[in-house]
């Protein structure tokens, strides 16, 4: 069962990955982004991060990908058709793509992973236990740089979207 | 005893050249020309005081010191290395005395002389330098610090003679002299090279003591076609003293050399840079004499014998009265050149050494006054040509008598300071090598005869039409010429084996009376031929002249020397050599070099386009980096 | 750990979703989708993360603690770059990457 819904997600990935990458009508595109991140959180689900499955949903479903949509409805008519890109450009980054997931894959086959097979559930507890221990292993302090962090992402986003506007009235 | 204030002897006409030369604009011209007398006059008051100093307490058991202030500059070895200092020795004090008397004298004259110039502030700036350099040349405590100075005074020499550069004749003069003296002056560096290779040092001191000739032998230990290298480096080394002195076969330069101001040709083309190679050869006299039994001594006295023969021989036919000067001048100097030649070293032995130095003394006084009374008489008839003089006594009285005396010096008139050092060098001539003798003597009957042509040519016959009455010079320019007719006189009765002498130890010389009769009765017969052909205006000379025809134009046109250096460096260097040189060049040398700036820039054009300023074509740069590094790494990890 | 799936396959999946997400880099001209791109890199690399976790330290915690700094910082990135273009689309009224080639030679 689970064999066969990997395989259907994995599907739904990668051709989704496909059509968002060679849309040529942007708002589609990043509809087929959102099908592909979707999928992904269904792998989470698969392995049983529910909680990684609900960020991904929420952060990137509902987060960047709204982001993205208003870039495009700031931006371009919905309609808008993208550029062609050069026949020759395409074929160039394809094989460069080709060759780049080859060796990657030749490199996974030929190393042997030591996998385990003990199974252990994952609470969310644990999860957040662990972001804010200060013990070893801890993760308190990234944590804490990442909080700083989105603060001062959302700040510079703020002061980058308003541009010249603000000087104006300084 | 201290002698270190000498010193100063070089450094006032430095610090004259300094101020003159940097605030040339600033400076007035009634006080750069006065400011450049009192410095000099400093100098030669200075200099009288060190010869007085130095001849009366110079001596230690009848031998006369050295003194030597010096301080080391570069080092190269323990032995090898230069330094610059002050030598102290009977030489180097004579020619002090001469260089600043003579500047002193050139310097009260062209206040009067170059009244008026728009360069006067330089003309006085150049003059210090060239002061300052001889100066220099002549306190030289070793070789390179001689060849330093020796450079210095060709440089300065070259912008005297350059000083009029708005006129295209002094300016190729200008660079004659500059490039016919450096190319002598290779040979100069060369021998010092050669020399200090050989012997480890530069210094005269070691160069010329017992000592130093004992390093001479084992430097005579290599050898080059049957000659020892030390002889060799001598021979080298006098090369530069040749193109200096204006010797066959570097002479071109001197006669075009006239082509400065008047007063520089008496500073430097008679007095004093002419005869550093006289004073070169002094310098390391017992190195020319001891080396190879002499024989680097030998080619001096030919090439000084020969240059004075020939010398004379073109000067009877000259016609511009400077150029006649400039070939008397090296006539002159070809004599000191022999003397010094036919010398020995020790007692009276050492007669020609003392003789050459003599002449060199005297020679300076008799000549600056005629080049400065030949300048007084340019100054008032504005022309260098004998055809515009004539008759000129009644107008220039003090010139005229100053003239005559210099005149009577130089052909050795009894009783004159000429006669005294021209006895010298004919004795000592006679006792060693009777051939140069015989030349001597010729030289000497042809010396007066020149000479008496040119003084009638200017003072008697034709009293031409002057479109402006001449005029007796400002006394700014008598007084020079009064002072050094006096030492025309007055210098031949200096006691000159008392303080000059090759072995540094005093002897008693004696006028040798036959000898100076026929020497004297020459010189007498060539005035009175003089008299004859040219005190009244008379066809008698041209007639003589046509008689000879061939030979007259040919010494006329100076023995075709200059033709034959045209025809050497224009056809053959610059023709064929160098114009191949510069195929060469041009061709093959640039070729290869342009082309290979062809290459990089087409190149560069082809593989700018990567730098497209286009992320994505970096980004796949990068990523085809990464997977080529990735193929490579795994490659090598699994064999 | 699913069952029936080996992580060979898990990781062959997320290589060919990351070099999906390179091509797109390579050959978007658009300044929007090439962002697009770079969002689907990260995602493959996040799953990395956790599946590794999963299958070869199950009672370790760390990888999937990582995957969510790469969300955060995913987001942090996102909102950044569209600040960004929405700038530059002010500036040049373009958001195509022909149009921001100052960089070049």
């Amino acid at each position: 069962m689970e064999t066969i819904i990997f395989y259907i997600l994995a599907a739904i990935i990668i051709l989704f990955a496909v059509a968002s990458v060679t849309s040529r009508k942007i708002l589609r595109a990043v509809i087929y982004l959102l099908f592909v991140l979707i999928g992904i959180a269904g792998l989470y689900f698969l392995v049983d991060y529910n909680f990684l499955a609900a960020i991904q949903l929420t952060v990137y479903g509902g987060g960047i990908i709204v982001l993205f949509i208003f870039a495009v409805l700031l931006i371009h008519h919905v309609e808008l058709e993208l550029e062609k890109t050069a026949l020759k450009k395409k074929l160039i980054a394809g094989a460069l793509s080709a060759a780049g997931l080859a060796v990657t894959l030749w490199a996974i086959s030929t190393y042997p992973f030591p996998v385990t097979d003990t199974y252990t559930s994952i609470e969310v507890a644990d999860i957040g236990l662990l972001l804010l221990s200060y013990e070893d292993g801890g993760f308190i302090l990234p944590f804490e740089v990442i909080s700083v962090l989105l603060v001062a992402v959302m700040i510079g986003a703020i002061v980058i979207a308003k541009g010249k506007k603000l000087t104006e009235n300084n | 005893m201290d002698f270190s204030y000498t010193i100063l002897i070089p450094l006032i006409p430095l610090a004259l050249f300094l101020i003159l030369g940097l605030f040339s604009k600033k400076i007035p011209a009634s006080i750069s020309g006065w400011l450049g007398s009192l410095g000099l006059g400093t100098s030669f008051a200075l200099s009288l005081y060190t010869a007085y100093h130095y001849f009366m307490e110079g001596k230690l058991e009848g031998v006369y010191q050295t003194f030597i202030y010096k301080q080391t500059w570069l080092v190269f070895t323990d032995k090898l290395h230069i330094d610059l200092g002050v030598l102290i020795d009977p030489i180097s004090v004579m020619m002090m005395v001469v260089v600043t008397t003579i500047s002193f004298m050139v310097h009260l004259y062209s206040r009067g002389y170059m009244h008026g110039d728009d360069g006067y502030t330089r003309f006085f700036s150049y003059l210090a330098l060239f002061s300052f350099s001889m100066l220099g040349l002549v306190m030289a405590t070793n070789l390179f610090q001689m060849y330093i100075f020796w450079e210095l005074v060709g440089a300065s020499s070259f912008l005297l003679i350059g000083y009029y550069y708005t006129k295209p004749s002094a300016v190729a003069a200008a660079k004659k002299a500059f490039i016919v003296t450096r190319f002598a002056d290779l040979g100069f560096l060369l021998g010092i090279l050669l020399i200090s290779y050989y012997t480890g040092t530069f210094d005269f001191q070691d160069l010329t003591s017992q000592e130093g000739m004992l390093i001479a032998g084992w430097g005579a230990s290599a050898s080059f076609m049957g000659l020892s290298v030390f002889t060799w480096g001598l021979i080298l080394i006098y090369m530069g003293g040749v193109g200096k002195s204006a010797m066959l076969p570097f002479h071109i330069w001197l006669p075009d050399a006239m082509e400065g101001p008047t007063p520089v040709s008496a500073l430097i083309h008679a007095a004093t840079m002419v005869v550093a190679g006289v004073y070169l050869v002094a310098r390391l006299f017992p190195a020319f004499y001891f080396v190879d039994g002499g024989f680097a001594l030998q080619v001096v006295a030919y090439v000084g014998a020969i240059s004075s023969l020939v010398a004379a021989l073109i000067a009877i036919t000259q016609t511009d009265i400077k150029r006649i000067l400039a070939f008397s001048t090296m006539s002159q100097i070809g004599y000191m050149m022999l003397a010094l030649g036919v010398s020995k070293y020790e007692g009276h032995e050492g007669l020609g050494y003392m003789a050459s130095m003599f002449h060199l003394f005297t020679h300076a006084m008799f000549k600056a006054l005629l080049f400065l009374g030949a300048g007084s008489v340019i100054h008032a008839v504005h022309s260098n040509y004998m055809k515009d003089m004539g008759s000129l006594r009644k107008y220039m009285p003090i010139t005229h008598i100053t003239f005559l005396i210099a005149a009577l010096s130089i052909a050795g008139f009894p009783g004159f300071a000429g006669f005294f050092s021209k006895d010298e060098i004919l004795v000592a001539a006679f006792e060693n090598n009777k051939l140069i003798y015989y030349s001597s003597v010729l030289v000497a009957g042809l010396t007066a005869f020149y000479m008496f042509r040119l003084y009638f040519n200017i003072f008697w016959g034709e009293d031409r039409k002057y479109k402006h009455t001449p005029h007796e010079s400002p006394l700014s320019m008598t007084i020079p010429l009064i002072f050094l007719a006096f030492m025309s006189i007055a210098g031949g009765y200096i006691p000159f084996s008392q303080f000059v002498t090759a072995d540094l130890m005093p002897f008693e010389a004696h006028i040798n009376i036959p000898l100076a009769a026929i020497a004297s009765s020459v010189g007498i017969i060539g005035i009175i031929i003089a008299f004859i052909f040219y005190k009244k205006p008379s066809e008698l000379s041209k007639k003589f002249s046509n008689a000879f025809g061939v030979i007259y134009t040919f010494i006329y046109n100076k023995l075709y020397f200059d033709e034959l250096y045209l025809f050497v460096t224009k056809k053959i260097l610059f023709g064929i050599v160098a114009f191949s040189a510069s195929w060469f060049d041009k061709n093959v040398v640039d070729g290869s070099m342009i082309g290979i700036g062809n290459v990089t820039v087409s190149v560069a054009n082809k593989i700018k386009g990567m730098q497209s300023g286009k992320l994505q074509d970096y980004a796949m740069s990068f990523v085809g980096g990464i997977v080529v590094i990735a193929m490579v790494v795994f490659y090598i990890w699994i064999s | 750990m699913i069952a029936g799936i080996s992580i060979y396959d898990i990781l062959t999946l997320t290589s060919i979703l990351f070099f999906i997400g390179v091509y797109g880099f390579f050959t978007r001209e658009n300044l929007i989708t090439v962002l697009m791109s770079v969002e689907l890199i990260l995602n493959a690399s996040a799953v990395n993360f956790v599946l590794i976790n999963t299958y070869l330290y199950p009672d370790l915690l760390q990888g999937a603690v990582f995957s969510i700094f790469i969300i955060a910082l995913a987001a942090a990135e996102t909102a950044l770059a569209i600040a960004i273009i929405i700038n530059l689309y002010k500036l040049i009224y373009s958001v195509e990457v022909k149009d921001t080639e100052t960089m070049k030679y």
